[in-house]
């Protein structure tokens, strides 16, 4: 149930094997979710939970599954994962589901799942297909909340719609809030600064 | 000059490998190549140097800038004494006095991050301290309003170096220009420190502006149908950016440059004749309504940073296209460009900076055809004959 290869499958894409500052995956959702930090862990939280079942399903599925029209079967189990997901957001928290707009639908086409289920569910048992996707998906949600962290707060000057430097005092001393930040261009300038930092410390993924 | 040769040959070897100091090599480097022509000589190959380096290039370029520096520290002190109110009581010295206080510390931070960063990552990799930033660190100052807070210039000129040029690999791998991408940076990330009507004029907020005072732009004033006059623009006793006001003294730069052969020509008319041609067919075909589109031709020239973007942004060595005929399009397409956003778009009513930006970024593209075309027709040429 822990053997090295399953530990592995849950962790290295928290780290060495990161599907965002590594694969470059879902860079997409990445920029367009991560002006404020609560609705890029609702995302983080959303794409774990469909990444790690859709994984289970299809990984069960995966004797039966024709490898003719593989991508079509696990587009329909995503797109089902996904509509739950969707509904269960208008349901419960429905303010973010606003936030989040289409981008939750557009999970379907996070080049993360169908990754995933094609590199490594295609492949394996559900157990380790299961902790594949809940690695996977928390790697995602790591970087979501990085960078909307730093974006929310140079950019809103908020956190969680906290106030944190929006007082007077701030104000007077001659600080605004950065613009660029609520932008989706430094979305992209800060997943590459996380990037650069992974790879200045990591000698094995320094491209020769 | 002996005495500082003498001491420079001193300290020399602590400096070289297995000095004291040898971590400081490319430092010390950057001090001693600003001060005396490296003799140092390739080891290897034939290589025909031109006693013009690279330094001696910028410096040219800071020269060239002079022109617009000075009349822009007099402009920022005129139009300071016109929002007060005292521009009758006031003599040419305190004018410039005043403007002379509100642009030097710009420059001076401006220097100060620029050039403790190319240091810092020469340092870190080993590399010879690059001068490109010596114009950067220049433009950069001339380009951004009065009233700009000290700390917003070191933010932007921080990240133009870093993201804009280190990232690339240093001076000329860039393609974009860093003093523009500073500005860009600051105008989308602080609008309003960076547009509007305050913030040309230094002190805004801390000293009362007189009764009536209207602070908008030529450009901003011509969007909404009122048109400055062309010898007042041309002659830049106008609110705008540190150096872009005055055609003058933009021109003066532009001489230099031309006559040193230090920038291009091609870029240079292309961008002119690109905006006189997008200008001319707005005033043609442009809506009643628009009151940009209205605006005479040659008005445009003048206003904003058409000059300055086509004598100093467009004709950077680096950003620019580098084939003889791929400058004539790049020109005419950052004029034409220009003008289209600041007619059409009227979010923007400065359209230079995004328009050089806009063309930085398809220059190597308009190179890559025009080599192709070049190989094509060699090609065709050896099949004839073959």
């Amino acid at each position: 149930m822990s053997s090295k290869k399953n530990k592995e499958a849950l962790l290295t894409p928290l780290g060495l094997n990161n599907p965002v500052t590594v694969q470059v995956l879902g860079i997409c959702s990445a920029l367009a979710v991560t002006a404020k930090l609560m609705p890029a862990i609702v995302m983080g939280i959303s794409v774990t939970i469909i990444t790690a079942l859709s994984n289970v399903v299809i990984s069960c599925l995966r004797k039966t599954i024709p490898l003719r029209i593989r991508i079509i079967v696990q587009l329909v189990v995503v797109a089902a994962l996904v509509t739950i997901v969707s509904e269960v957001l208008k349901a419960f928290a429905y303010d973010i589901s606003v936030q989040l707009s289409v981008y939750v639908g557009l999970i379907i086409t996070n080049c993360i799942l169908m990754g995933r289920l094609e590199a490594f569910a295609m492949q394996n048992e559900p157990w380790p297909s299961f902790l594949d996707g809940i690695g996977n998906g928390l790697g995602y949600a790591k970087i979501l909340i990085i960078v909307a962290f730093f974006r929310e707060l140079f950019g809103s000057g908020t956190l969680f719609g906290v106030n944190i430097l929006n007082y007077d005092c701030v104000a007077n001393a001659g600080y605004v809030n950065n613009g660029l930040m609520l932008m989706p261009p430094m979305a992209l300038i800060i997943v590459a600064c996380i990037i650069w930092w992974q790879r200045a410390h990591n000698k094995d993924l320094q491209q020769k | 000059m002996n005495a500082l040769r003498n001491f420079l040959d001193n300290v020399k070897p602590k400096f070289q490998e297995g000095g004291k100091f040898a971590k400081f090599r490319s430092t010390f480097g950057a001090f001693e190549t600003f001060l005396f022509t490296p003799n140092e000589t390739n080891k290897c190959g034939v290589h025909v140097r031109d006693a013009v380096d690279l330094k001696r290039t910028m410096i040219v370029v800071v020269l060239a800038l002079v022109p617009a520096l000075l009349f822009g520290m007099y402009n920022t002190g005129y139009q300071h004494f016109r929002m007060t109110g005292e521009l009758a009581d006031v003599t040419f010295w305190q004018i410039f006095f005043k403007g002379f206080l509100a642009v030097l510390p710009i420059i001076v931070v401006s220097y100060v991050v620029g050039l403790a960063i190319e240091f810092a990552s020469a340092q870190m990799r080993g590399h010879e301290v690059n001068e490109g930033f010596l114009v950067s660190g220049m433009l950069i100052p001339l380009v951004m309003p009065a009233d700009v807070p000290l700390w917003m210039v070191g933010v932007a000129t921080a990240f133009a170096v870093i993201f804009g040029k280190e990232v690339y690999g240093g001076t000329g791998m860039n393609f974009w220009n860093p003093a523009l991408l500073a500005r860009v940076f600051l105008f989308f990330a602080y609008p309003t420190k960076m547009s509007g009507e305050t913030a040309w004029y230094y002190n805004y907020s801390s000293e009362v502006a007189v009764d009536g005072f209207s602070g908008a732009t030529p450009l901003a004033q011509a969007n909404a149908g009122h048109y400055t006059d062309f010898c007042d623009a041309f002659f830049g006793l106008i609110p705008g950016s540190i150096g872009e006001t005055s055609a003058v003294a933009i021109l003066i730069g532009a001489f230099i440059l031309l006559y040193t052969g230090v920038a291009s020509w091609k870029t240079m008319i292309s961008v002119f004749v690109g905006g006189i041609a997008m200008g001319w067919l707005f005033n043609q075909i442009g809506s009643a309504d628009n009151a940009m589109a209205q605006l005479p031709w040659y008005n445009h020239l003048v206003y904003g940073g058409f000059c300055f973007g086509a004598v100093f942004m467009a004709t950077d060595p680096v950003t620019s296209a580098r084939t003889e005929g791929g400058k004539f399009i790049y020109g005419f397409l950052i004029g034409a460009m220009a003008i289209v956003i600041r007619v059409l778009n009227p979010g923007f009513p400065e359209g230079m900076m995004l328009a050089i930006l806009l063309m930085n970024t398809f220059a190597p593209l308009i190179d890559h055809f025009f080599v192709q075309a070049n190989i094509n027709r060699r090609k065709k040429r050896v099949t004839i004959k073959a």
